[in-house]
């Protein structure tokens, strides 16, 4: 039989999860072809708030890859927009001239802004926020513009406000309601969240209406009707979407607000469907994602001739996602003379939540500052429980118990999916599922606006019990594999294996020459397990790695030389004002580790620059040892009692060079005042009157980590000693871009003080320790006496004609 | 008008390190693949325009320096979720000799 021809207008979530559904129903029964005017694969538009808030990237929100349409022959046409049909022939027909026949077709063609038709919105400048493109204007006018507007203080209009703030703008939101947010929030709600979104640093016009965009060819400000204005750079529109009807319009097709469509979704033609944004069911064009994921599942039932029930319309709900604001709205929130409403207001806390019942049933509820019990409510207002049986479940509540331990089966918890938490639950027993991902990838659950993500991972916990517990999650090394960091290890020595490649063919890799997170990961675990033999992979290094210089953003690169101790001297100083002359650098600064950084350098360059410091490495670029930063000391000090410079260069000296699994930074202070920040160092040494304290696992940076207390000792060579023991031990144990805050936290202090303090263990850590220093060669030094080096990694080839 | 280039040297071109090649004011990156084959791209990310020869080849692939895009040396197309293209140059390798179409 031939399959029917399906095609699919609209390459966003709701088209896409139709097909979804469909796949999963008749997997060969269609041809699949889809138009999407977009130039990506399925994305989650949810997520352009946090992608402008800088919390996540693009890449992180695809939902389908390229590779998805392949591996389900879906033919996909991106960049490409359907621009007629024609229904007496069953031919659709594109921007691109293409025509396509079609049996049945699935109008998915989402919304747009809706443009206030004043005077100036054409001008440069004035985007909306629907798309990776209005992402991106606002992201480059940030670049250069500091002063942006948002028009609408509804949901879309807050989340790119705070990414504008998050952007480094500032944020005026103007809103013609005299509250925010006036379709979710009742009025105590909004104040507080404009309480809070005024600390956050935007500033707010209410019961304001835009007349005018000023400016020539760029937008200069804002005009309103009260005759006041405001500047501005930049103006975002946020105050509607529009459902895109123009196709179905002009293909004759019924429309309204949206594209008219019965309980199945069809259209007046029987064979067109509608779906998401775009359509309009029993009156409502739905604009949020769990409707339309609702519609997709009865449309594939439909499309696919199996029986089902119809679309009823869905009750709603919502999340802010800005960052540090919680709220959550559904259901019905304004009050009226056939509701009464519980209030919570607590004060002191911030904290507010209103449930609104009407015939003793819950009907809708607001929380502001706390929203854990969101999902919870939202599952009673749909099933339209009665106030009591919520009341004695909050009961239960206050025992301190997850609240999903409290929930029905059927009680929904992804509400985006509609993943009930029964659903949850059957999964990971039946497929043995053991992380967030893998519950994500088999059940949809918290794959959309993530906001559930929190009583996954409970619902997680709970279903597995003691097993959850122990940890037993496993990490891999990367998506080319399925094996974690010791399994790969454990293999490397059991079967002798040497190379990167040898270790993926032989360990069955899923990819065949690995990618950039685990390349770099077997390199450094290759070479920790074979100090003396292992030949080090340049081109399974990263690139700094690679060229011993750290690559700027245009392509040049920092040169930082070595200076033990951060202790340097009238000639080097000379020299390194020479180099910066000679090779025009384009700036000269001092490192947070002490040290001095020569920037701009040109790759032909960095060899002849080595060559004239005459100086070896700094390694500001490396996994390894990077500085040691000191104090002045008991030589010059008046509070010090010990020699900290003269340390820092002995352990400077020692651990030169040394490739560890992330990089290291120490500090040796003489007194507890502490100069050298020896508390967020990834080794700490501070000296007292007598003693040497050794503190590890600290970090000043990504995230701020207090080092703690490893050991008390008397001497230099227990200070070397312990230090080296330590740094062994993470570099066997620790993953590969973990660093030891994450390392020591992980393994617990006390397991390492365990391991470091015997004086057995520590001998043979220090004995392999020795044995991986042994195999250092000065980089820069090794560059500029091999020509091989030097031809192959830094010259520039002239081509010709 | 398409144009032949001289960019170097067969052999002397790495395995799995890219090399900058400069023609006029326009640069180039040339990888020598795993399989020995070669594959010229403009030294240009369509990502703030960023330098290429520096990234990690994988196959048919690579990852770019600076910001860790995957992209196919082949076709020149950024892969998911980034996308874009980078311009490619065919090859011709008269025995020792390698030369590109710009």
């Amino acid at each position: 039989m031939d399959k029917k021809k399906l095609v699919l207008i609209g390459n966003g979530m709701a088209g896409i999860r139709a097909i979804e559904e469909i796949l999963k129903l008749l997997p060969d029964y269609f041809e699949i072809t889809v138009f999407g005017k977009e130039p990506y694969p399925n994305y989650n538009r949810i997520q352009l708030s946090k992608v402008l808030q800088g919390d996540t990237e693009i890449k992180d929100i695809t939902l389908n890859e390229w590779q998805w349409y392949e591996d389900n022959d879906v033919r996909l046409y991106p960049g490409e927009s359907v621009t007629q049909i024609d229904t007496e022939t069953q031919k659709v027909y594109t921007d691109k001239g293409k025509a396509v026949q079609y049996d049945n077709i699935i109008i998915a063609t989402g919304s747009h802004p809706f443009i206030l038709p004043i005077p100036g919105a054409n001008k440069e400048g004035v985007t909306g926020f629907r798309d990776i493109a209005d992402c991106e204007t606002m992201i480059s006018a940030s670049r250069i513009y500091k002063r942006a507007a948002v028009i609408g203080g509804g949901i879309l209009g807050l989340e790119a406000a705070r990414g504008l703030l998050n952007l480094g703008m500032e944020v005026d939101v103007i809103e013609l309601a005299p509250f925010l947010m006036d379709r979710q929030l009742d009025e105590t709600a909004a104040h507080l969240l404009q309480d809070e979104l005024e600390k956050q640093g935007m500033r707010f016009h209410l019961k304001k209406q835009t007349t005018e965009i000023l400016g020539n060819e760029r937008v200069t400000g804002l005009k309103f009707a009260d005759g006041t204005s405001i500047q501005a750079d930049l103006v975002v529109m946020a105050v509607g979407i529009k459902p895109n009807i123009q196709l179905a319009k002009e293909t004759g097709i019924k429309t309204n607000r949206g594209i008219v469509v019965n309980d199945y979704l069809q259209t007046e033609i029987p064979n067109i469907y509608a779906v998401g944004e775009c359509a309009e069911h029993n009156g409502i064009a739905y604009g949020l994602v769990a409707p339309l994921y609702e519609q997709a599942q009865v449309l594939a039932k439909h499309i696919c001739g199996m029986n089902h029930q119809g679309y009823k319309g869905s009750v709603v709900s919502t999340q802010l996602k800005v960052s540090g604001v919680d709220v959550f709205s559904a259901g019905m929130i304004n009050e009226s003379n056939e509701t009464k409403a519980i209030k919570l207001f607590n004060e002191w806390q911030n904290t507010y939540k209103k449930i609104v019942v009407k015939d003793n049933k819950l009907v809708g509820a607001v929380l502001f500052g706390d929203t854990t019990e969101g999902a919870k409510l939202f599952s009673y207002i749909k099933k339209g429980e009665c106030v009591n049986a919520y009341l004695d479940s909050q009961q239960n509540r206050e025992t301190g118990e997850s609240i999903v331990s409290t929930m029905a089966d059927d009680e929904i918890v992804c509400g985006c999916n509609g993943v009930s938490k029964g659903a949850i639950v059957k999964a990971i027993q039946d497929d043995g599922l053991t992380t967030l991902e893998e519950v994500k990838n088999a059940t949809n659950a918290s794959r959309s606006c993530g906001q559930c993500k929190g009583m996954v991972s409970d619902i997680l916990a709970l279903t597995l019990g003691d097993k959850f517990e122990k940890g037993e999650i496993k990490e891999t090394v990367c998506g080319c594999t399925d094996l974690s960091r010791d399994e790969v290890i454990a293999e490397i020595k059991a079967k002798g294996l040497t190379h990167t490649r040898e270790v993926m063919n032989v360990l069955g890799w899923k990819t065949e020459e690995g990618c950039s997170k685990c390349r770099p990961a077997l390199n450094y675990y290759l070479g920790m397990v074979y100090p003396k033999t292992y030949e080090d992979e340049r081109e399974s290094r990263f690139v700094n790695e690679r060229l011993h210089a750290n690559i700027q953003k245009d392509g040049t690169y920092s040169v930082v030389p070595r200076m033990y101790g951060g202790v340097t001297n009238a000639d080097d100083l000379r020299k390194i004002a020479d180099v910066a002359d000679k090779y025009d650098v384009g700036m000269i600064k001092l490192t947070g580790g002490q040290r001095i950084d020569l920037l701009g350098i040109k790759k032909d360059d960095l060899p002849h620059v080595w060559k004239d410091l005459g100086m070896p490495s700094g390694y500001a670029y490396g996994k390894s040892v990077r500085t040691v930063k000191t104090c002045v000391g008991a030589q010059f000090c008046r509070f010090g009692t010990q020699d900290s410079t003269g340390m820092g260069i002995q352990l400077e000296k020692k651990f030169e060079g040394l490739n560890t699994p992330h990089k290291v930074k120490m500090g040796v202070s003489a007194c507890p005042r502490n100069c050298a920040e020896g508390g967020i160092k990834d080794v700490g040494i501070v000296g007292l009157d007598g003693v040497w304290e050794i503190y590890v696992g600290g970090n000043g940076g990504t995230e701020l980590k207090q080092a703690e207390l490893l050991a008390r000792v008397k001497t230099e060579q227990e200070v070397l000693d312990y230090s080296a023991a330590f740094l062994q031990y993470y570099r066997e144990h620790a993953n590969y871009l973990e660093r030891t805050s994450k390392f020591v936290e992980r393994v617990g202090l006390d397991h390492v003080k365990e391991v470091i303090l015997d004086e057995e263990n520590r001998t043979a850590l220090c004995a392999r320790m020795d044995e991986a220093l042994a195999a250092y060669k000065e980089p820069w030094n090794e560059a500029i006496e091999s020509e091989t080096i030097l031809k192959d990694l830094y010259n520039t080839v002239i081509g010709g004609k | 008008m398409a144009q032949e280039a001289y960019i170097g040297k067969y052999h002397e071109f790495p395995r799995l390190l890219g090399k900058t090649v400069r023609i006029d004011e326009r640069e180039l990156a040339v990888f020598r693949l795993s399989n020995d084959e070669i594959r010229v791209i403009e030294n240009k990310s369509p990502f703030k325009g960023g330098v290429l020869a520096e990234g990690m080849v994988s196959g048919e692939y690579l990852y770019d320096p600076l910001y860790d895009w995957k992209i196919n040396l082949t076709d020149g197309n950024v892969q998911a979720p980034d996308s874009g293209n980078v311009k490619t140059y065919p090859v011709k390798i008269e025995e020792d000799k390698v030369f590109v179409t710009l």
